[in-house]
């Protein structure tokens, strides 16, 4: 692998976490404001509530990790490696 | 790019390395299949042991079997429904059971201590073609669900509640199976690259509770991976009106 290839594939996998955990980041923030919202208004529901969240966390973390798919190929099963 | 530049012995992680067995004109991932084999026979196992001499009042291993039934019927009659949901649960329990064990085994067994020739020992479901393996199952199971139940009209779905949907709902076969492999492979994965990466820099009690943090993490995700299964079966054989 050429240097060029070497150091471009290093940056955009890092790029590739980087940028793609801004999204799940904020929609993660927002979820847990809710849920907390939920259990103060209804505390007895918290069981539920905490179910549904982290349920739904999960979903929002596969978008990052989808972006570590990503720059985990770039790293170690580069298709342009040559 | 080789095997990562860790030093200690028991913190080496070696992605995209392969203990290749040679079938035909098959390559394939012998690490993965041993793992797989071993964790599916103490399943068996602990299965056959729980439901020989069955009791009235569940004890021991019958008691946990019969909680893991109860939470499996729970888990497909929510996402499935009332009326079709007994014909799928031994699927959705066996892919809950298999990918649980199958995490929770690569994390907790001391894979190791067996040293292989080239690759390593791991959760079987850190290998995407396990992954995707499970995956297109789940496709032909949902595909299968809809066809069988309902005939040709499982393909008013397509077009439910409008025409537009249909090149939607198209893509939509394509990346349910996409999404559903990568979202394992990804998460196992990268729990175990998370915890090899701090054993490196700090080698001593920092990342254990990392290690606590990635068992709840593959915990969850063999359960989405179970609720969405069941939930794209109940898709398919919902009835529309």
């Amino acid at each position: 692998m050429d240097s060029i290839t070497t150091a471009a594939s290093v940056v955009a996998a890092g790029l590739a976490v980087g940028l793609g955990a801004i999204g799940p980041g904020i929609g993660q923030g927002t979820a847990a404001g809710g849920a907390v919202e939920g259990i103060a208004r209804q505390p007895e529901a918290e069981g539920k509530i905490r179910g549904t969240l982290l349920l739904s966390f999960a979903f929002m973390e596969s978008l990052t990790i989808y972006g570590l798919v990503v720059a985990l190929v770039l790293l170690f099963a580069n298709p342009f490696a040559g | 790019m080789g095997p990562l530049p860790f030093a200690l012995p028991f913190a080496e992680l070696e992605v995209g390395q392969h203990l290749y067995w040679q079938i035909g004109n098959l390559k394939i991932h012998g690490q993965v299949f041993m793992t797989s084999w071993l964790l599916i026979g103490a399943l068996l196992a602990l299965v056959v042991v729980g439901t020989r001499k069955m009791e009235r009042d569940p004890r021991g291993v019958q008691n946990l079997l019969e909680f893991l039934w109860d939470y499996i019927r729970d888990l497909a009659r929510t996402q499935i429904g009332e009326k079709a949901y007994r014909d799928w649960m031994p699927f959705i329990g066996t892919l809950f059971l298999f990918i649980f064990v199958s995490n929770w085994g690569g994390a907790l067994v001391p894979w190791k201590l067996i040293h292989l020739p080239s690759g390593e020992l791991g959760a079987p479901t850190a290998d995407i073609n396990t992954t995707v393996a499970l995956a297109l199952l789940v496709s032909l199971a949902y595909f299968y669900a809809g066809l069988s139940r309902k005939g040709f009209r499982y393909f008013e779905y397509y077009v439910y509640p409008t025409p537009i949907m249909l090149p939607f709902k198209i893509v939509e076969d394509f990346t349910k199976p996409l999404s559903l492999s990568f979202r394992l492979f990804g998460n196992i994965l990268a729990d175990e690259l998370v915890v090899a990466v701090l054993v490196f820099l700090v080698p001593l009690i920092l990342p254990v509770p990392v290690m606590f943090l990635g068992l709840f993490t593959s915990a969850i995700q063999a359960l989405i991976f179970a609720t969405l299964a069941a939930y794209y079966i109940g898709e398919a054989v919902e009835e529309h009106h």
